[in-house]
């Protein structure tokens, strides 16, 4: 087990330093190819104002210059180690994990990243233990109540919800229960709130977007839950349990569910794994300060060490997810053997 | 009134296809210490058979008529509930294939465990030491340690044993095995019945066994019913069948019945066709479409279904054809046959 | 020279668009009755009732007012900031030299000193430009102010690799020694030939030309003091020290801030402010729907961008009396116009050019933009409505409907000696759409005269550097027309004409924003009215310009752009200045 781990650590690491060289060639490689030059990659940092000497003399102090490979190890060394960028009368020292330096809001890009943590967690932890219990449950119901009419609409509105995006039914949520309606506070879906600054409005704030974020996901899982029951509701242990003389909730809950479960556990990690490098439409739907949001304001202003740095830490996030993943299965199915 | 009696238990399943006679009136006795074993094809209904003792079939969409009387008391006309709590402490079932029939994310120790606190208000502790008890009395080695372990971590006989274990350890009355040695090779087979034949004796319940395979129930059983499409075709004593029996079917069975005392490399005398389709049950006998003596019933084969009849002393048989001449077929042609094989 | 405009539409936003409008209608508001409730008879409720008045006036002090962005400041640091909302906004916390009237209407492009006692006084020549600073004015640490501090703030400025997002105003006309790179790089340079401070009341700018037109300098946040001891260079934008009646709070860069009231703040030295809320709370990165969903509802103040409503909203909005009634359409100091660029054949004839200006049909412009609410009014000349001097000439009437005189234009083909019309290129630049659609609607309209366009879109980035703006690129690949557009930092005549028909800032290196306009009569023109320091004297020069562009047909008028912008609920004091064509943000306050 422990070498097992160890061994997907540094699996991990290889495959980050993969995505690393991949997302530096579309940032860097990619635009030369097709025809940009290091002058045109230093004016996306400077102003507009800039004159056609101030952009070679930025071009020269970012390294534009440079073979791409040096360019790549001076990237790849601020992680590890660091870097330091000149901001006028001093020097800024970008600690590592260095994963780059936003030349537009002049702020190194981890703890920009850092402090969007929270938000997209909250928001993607919310809204995953709502769609868990809310998909399972009604797959559940409508396995066991196979063809009845719960079934029926469960199974149209998980079609729904699947099918409808989220920069719909956000909106549609913000306007039925959020514009204009006479809250107590203040409208809800509107800001973010850190839960440690005031639990309760944390959640009064996100309820929209968890519950929003929940209905595409919920939909998806009630589908899988209730195609997995109808298959584990038919194997030969379910009846060895009734056999027993089980009460019925027993053998659904404690048997028929948790041999349908490990199939929902292992999307649900990835899944998670994927929101946790952002929540990019709820995000940007409901102006929630996530790290899905920072990328699309970073890719509106073509602020590449952002964009970079969200890609890595995305990345990070679906690395680590798979490894949780496999190691839960073991936990989850003893027939797994992790060598 | 027998410990087990079944009076015309019909288990029928409306499907889209039509009505599906699985049991089709089916009656039968069984006393506490005795063995009935229940043979047939699969499709024969005796599968259908065990799973509605055991009430299983309540709350489906099955049609349950007749009785079922268990310990002076009737199961067809009881509240699922009530059987509920009467299945696992008075009556148990081993299946077949447990490497299927045991949950798989469970240890086995778990598993039986949570069979014994169903009916028993003990504390984890007191449970887990009558599971290492009754793994230990299966004759599983080193049970302490095997508790912990899941079903895929053991053989396929200890996973028998497990089961049994699993089935006996509320002292059933009544216990219901289901092809318990299919999925066994030879030699283990010979085991895993020397067991339940001990274990029985040790608790003195009614045991039923099914099997496809008359083999099975030769050593075992006191009585042995055979099904074919849903009816009883041949009951008696396991000498009665053995010795004497007068069904055709039976005698296809009889050949087709691979025997310890025989070398494994003589041939098997398989019954020809396929067992009959259930919602389509032929006219007259559900036999005859495979039946070797179709010719000899005066016409009847495919217009009178036959009766079930005493043929002498409880031996009971449905065929059209007189009990002289099944008896001249079985002496004459039939088991001269079978010995010369 | 130009500033930025926000980000308009983006493909989001344009999916957004398309699902809210799928929803419908939303809930409705109520219909404000904000405007009948104060007394001081300020406005009723009523569609543009904030254009010339003051909207909902009123003195009461409280409340914490609620902005949201849609994007984020480039910069809050005075020296690094070159957004119209931003320059609106930055008077809160920071207190230049000179400011635009804080009034309705006309009144707001008159400049009135702000942290100097009196406006510049100029010498003789109008080269040098003095200011003497109001007494007992303090940071909000509580040091006093002085002309040094001043004085830094605008070197600073000169540093554009530290401050990229800022204007050159400063670099490109003060004296500055040679080879000055700012404080940071040349540390301790004197710098006394571009700015003096004879005492600490007191501030000299000293320029390389006469320029009559320096308050307009002196208004930009560049002035906004800043003590050298606090500065920290780029990192200065993350707690910038406040001259004003609000200081910064929290402030978290890329989510937002909010500001509180400065005890520092004297209202004695300020006559232009009135301070009402006890604050500021203001987001950043705001999904542009959801700011206009929520000013409609009462959620949020102030869509503080203050470039207009987004399409799904005007849709809503323009349909509804009530939501009407809380909104202003101003035309705004930008013009949308096409080159017409004399240097291509057969266009190096008058009369050619004056046939495109005769067929083109302005309805269709319009429309390309967006129509009358959100695209603009249509422009007969160049200089907009709300710049000083601007007098109202048609020289080109497009027929009784505005779709073009076919009649006229053939008359000019015909004396051109092409009565048959002839076949040119127009660009746009490809990231706008609005562009493309007003290319495609000329191409029709002048293919009724015969006149035959071929579309040519080059990227945005380039478009001036390589493209359009490159006299042997346009010339060589026959860019007849070029489609164009171009807004003033500040209403006035100068800010507005010199970049786009001075013939001399044409380089053959390509950059420019003027690609038609060559005229030396107008070069002298500017030349005279630069060194006019008589306002009076000076307004109908920008006129006389105009008249003389349009004579020669250098330039297709097309739209003098407008915006629709959404009234806050129980917002007061609300006014739309033509200083930035969005509402004054100085004064506003809560009911």
């Amino acid at each position: 087990m422990a070498t097992y781990i160890i061994r997907r650590l540094i699996w991990g690491v290889f495959m980050l330093a993969i995505v690393s060289v991949i997302t530096f060639a579309i940032f860097f490689l990619v635009p030369r190819l097709a025809g940009a030059t290091s002058e045109s990659l230093a004016t996306r940092y400077v102003g507009r104002t800039a004159s056609a000497e101030q952009v070679k003399v930025a071009a020269e102090k970012l390294g534009f210059n440079d073979p791409l490979v040096v360019q790549y190890g001076r990237f790849a060394k601020g992680l590890v180690a660091g870097a330091e960028y000149d901001y006028g009368p001093g020097v800024e020292h970008c600690p590592a994990p260095c994963f780059g330096y936003s030349f537009l809001t002049r702020l190194p890009v981890w703890p920009d990243l850092l402090n969007r943590l929270p938000v997209t967690i909250s928001l993607s932890l919310g809204a995953a233990v709502i769609w868990l219990i809310g998909g399972v449950a009604t797959g559940v119901i409508s396995a066991l109540r196979r063809g009845s009419f719960f079934d029926r609409a469960a199974m149209t509105i998980a079609l729904g919800g699947v099918s409808l995006p989220i920069f719909f039914t956000g909106i549609v949520s913000l306007v039925v229960f959020s514009y204009g309606r006479p809250f107590a506070l203040a409208a809800p879906g509107g800001s973010f709130t850190p839960f440690f600054d005031n639990p309760v409005m944390w959640a009064y704030n996100l309820t929209l977007p968890w519950i929003t974020l929940a209905f595409l996901y919920a939909a998806g899982y009630a589908r899988l839950t209730r195609s997995g029951m109808l298959e584990t509701m038919n194997e030969d242990y379910i009846r060895t349990a009734r056999a027993k003389g089980l009460a019925e909730r027993t053998v659904v809950f404690k048997h028929g569910l948790r041999g349908a479960l490990t199939p929902i556990l292992t999307i649900f990690g990835l899944d998670l794994g994927l929101l946790m490098g952002g929540a990019v439409l709820t995000e940007s739907t409901f102006s929630l300060p996530g790290i899905g949001k920072y990328a699309i304001d970073a890719i509106t202003n073509q602020d590449l060490p952002k964009v970079m740095g969200v890609t890595l830490v995305a990345a990070f996030f679906v690395v680590l997810a798979n490894l949780v993943v496999d190691l839960l299965y073991a936990v989850v199915d003893p027939r797994v053997r992790l060598t | 009134m027998s410990f087990l009696q079944l009076n015309d238990l019909r288990i029928h399943f409306p499907t889209d296809d039509g009505l599906v006679k699985s049991v089709d009136g089916l009656s039968f006795r069984l006393e506490r210490g005795k063995t009935l074993g229940i043979v047939g094809e699969s499709g024969s209904g005796k599968s259908v058979t065990s799973l509605g003792i055991l009430g299983l079939h309540k709350g489906t969409r099955a049609k349950i008529t007749g009785e079922i009387w268990l310990d002076g008391e009737e199961l067809v006309s009881a509240t699922p509930e009530h059987v509920r709590t009467l299945r696992g402490k008075k009556m148990a079932m081993i299946f077949q294939d447990p490497l299927s029939a045991m949950h798989p994310y469970y240890t086995v120790g778990a598993q039986i465990i949570e069979a014994y606190r169903i009916h028993h208000q003990v504390s984890k502790a007191v449970a887990r030491k009558h599971a290492i008890d009754m793994l230990g009395r299966v004759g599983i080695p080193q049970p302490d340690r095997r508790v912990d372990s899941y079903p895929h971590e053991f053989s396929g006989g200890m996973r028998q044993r497990a089961m049994i274990a699993m089935a006996l350890s509320c002292d059933p009355e009544l216990l219901i095995a289901d092809e318990p040695t299919t999925a066994l090779d030879v030699t283990v087979q010979a085991q895993i019945l020397d067991l339940m034949r001990d274990l029985q004796q040790e608790f003195n319940s009614a045991l039923i066994i099914i099997t496809h395979d008359l083999g099975v129930v030769a050593e075992l059983a006191d009585d042995i019913l055979v099904m074919y499409g849903g009816k009883c075709i041949e009951y008696g004593t396991a000498e009665d069948i053995f010795e004497r029996p007068e069904h055709p079917y039976t005698w296809g069975l009889l050949g087709s019945m691979p025997r310890l005392d025989r070398e494994r490399t003589e041939r098997l005398m398989p019954i020809k066709g396929t067992p009959p389709s259930l919602i389509n049950v032929p006219n007259g006998c559900a036999f005859h479409p495979r039946c070797a003596f179709e010719g000899r019933t005066q016409g009847k084969a495919d217009t009178e279904v036959p009766e079930l009849l005493e043929t002498e002393g409880g031996h009971l048989v449905r065929c059209h054809m007189s009990r002289e001449e099944r008896h001249a077929i079985w002496e004459n042609e039939i088991k001269p046959n079978l010995e010369s094989v | 020279m130009m500033r930025k405009t926000t980000l308009g539409v983006t493909a989001m936003g344009a999916v957004l668009a398309l699902a809210l409008a799928a929803c419908g209608g939303g809930p409705t508001a109520t219909p404000s009755q904000s405007g009948a409730a104060p007394a001081g008879g300020g406005a009723k409720a009523a569609f543009n009732a904030a254009l010339t008045q003051v909207y909902n006036p009123s003195d009461k002090k409280g409340g914490i007012m609620k902005f949201a962005n849609a994007g984020d400041w480039d910069s809050l640091d005075p020296a690094d900031t070159y957004y119209g909302y931003s320059w609106n906004f930055i008077r809160l916390y920071g207190r230049a030299l000179v400011m635009f009237k804080p009034a309705p209407g006309k009144e707001s492009s008159e400049l009135v000193p702000d942290l100097a006692e009196t406006l510049g006084v100029p010498s003789d020549d109008a080269k040098t430009w003095t200011y003497k600073l109001r007494a007992g004015v303090k940071f909000e640490d509580g040091t006093p102010i002085t002309s040094k501090d001043v004085k830094y703030g605008v070197m600073r400025s000169f540093d554009k690799e530290v401050f990229p997002d800022g204007y050159t105003y400063f670099n490109d006309t003060l004296d500055w020694p040679k080879d000055y790179k700012g404080p940071y790089k040349s540390k301790g340079v004197n710098v006394d030939s571009a700015i003096s401070t004879p005492d600490d009341q007191t501030i000299v700018f000293h320029l390389k030309q006469p320029y009559s037109g320096f308050d307009y300098f002196a208004q930009l946040p560049a002035t906004i003091p800043v003590p050298e001891a606090k500065d920290t260079g780029a990192k200065y934008r993350e707690h910038v020290i406040s001259s004003g009646p609000y200081k910064f709070d929290k402030n978290d860069i890329g989510k937002g801030f909010n500001l509180v009231r400065n005890d520092q703040w004297d209202p004695a030295t300020d006559p232009n402010r009135k301070a009402l809320p006890d604050g500021y709370d203001v987001r950043t990165n705001v999904n542009a729907d959801d700011i206009d969903n929520r000013v409609l509802s009462g959620d949020l103040h102030v869509d503080i961008a203050g470039t207009g409503a987004q399409p799904a909203t005007l849709g809503r909005v323009l349909t509804d009396p009530n939501l009407k009634a809380n909104t202003d359409n101003p035309t705004i100091t930008r013009l949308w116009y096409t080159s017409i660029n004399g240097n291509v054949k057969p266009l190096d004839n008058l009369d050619c050019r004056k046939a495109v200006e005769y067929a083109a049909d302005k309805v269709a412009y319009q429309t390309a933009y967006g129509g009358e609410f959100s695209g603009g009014q249509i422009a007969t000349s160049l200089l907009p409505p709300g710049i000083p001097g601007h007098a109202d000439i048609n020289p080109y009437p497009s027929g009784p409907d505005n779709h073009g005189d076919v009649t006229k234009a053939k008359e000019h083909l015909t004396a051109c000696g092409q009565p048959n019309g002839f076949e040119t290129n127009i660009s746009y630049r490809a990231e706008r759409p609005k562009e493309k659609a007003t290319a495609e609607a000329l191409q029709q309209s002048l293919a009724k005269v015969g006149i035959k366009l071929t579309l040519k879109p080059f990227p945005q980035a380039d478009y001036f550097a390589l493209y359009a703006g490159k006299p042997g690129y346009a010339k060589d690949n026959k860019l007849g027309l070029a489609i164009n557009g171009w807004g003033a930092d500040w209403p006035d005549g100068y800010g507005f004409l010199q970049q786009i028909v001075d013939s001399r800032v044409i380089r053959e290196t390509g950059g420019s924003s003027n690609i038609s306009v060559r005229d030396p009569e107008v070069d002298k023109l500017l030349d005279q009215a630069s060194l006019e320091t008589d306002t009076a004297k000076r307004e109908p020069i920008w006129a006389q310009i105009d008249q003389k562009v349009m004579d020669n047909a250098f330039i297709l008028p097309g739209l003098w752009a407008k915006s629709l912008l959404l009234r806050g609920k129980g917002v007061t004091n609300v006014f739309v200045s033509d200083a930035t064509g969005m509402y004054d943000y100085l004064n506003m306050g809560l009911e």
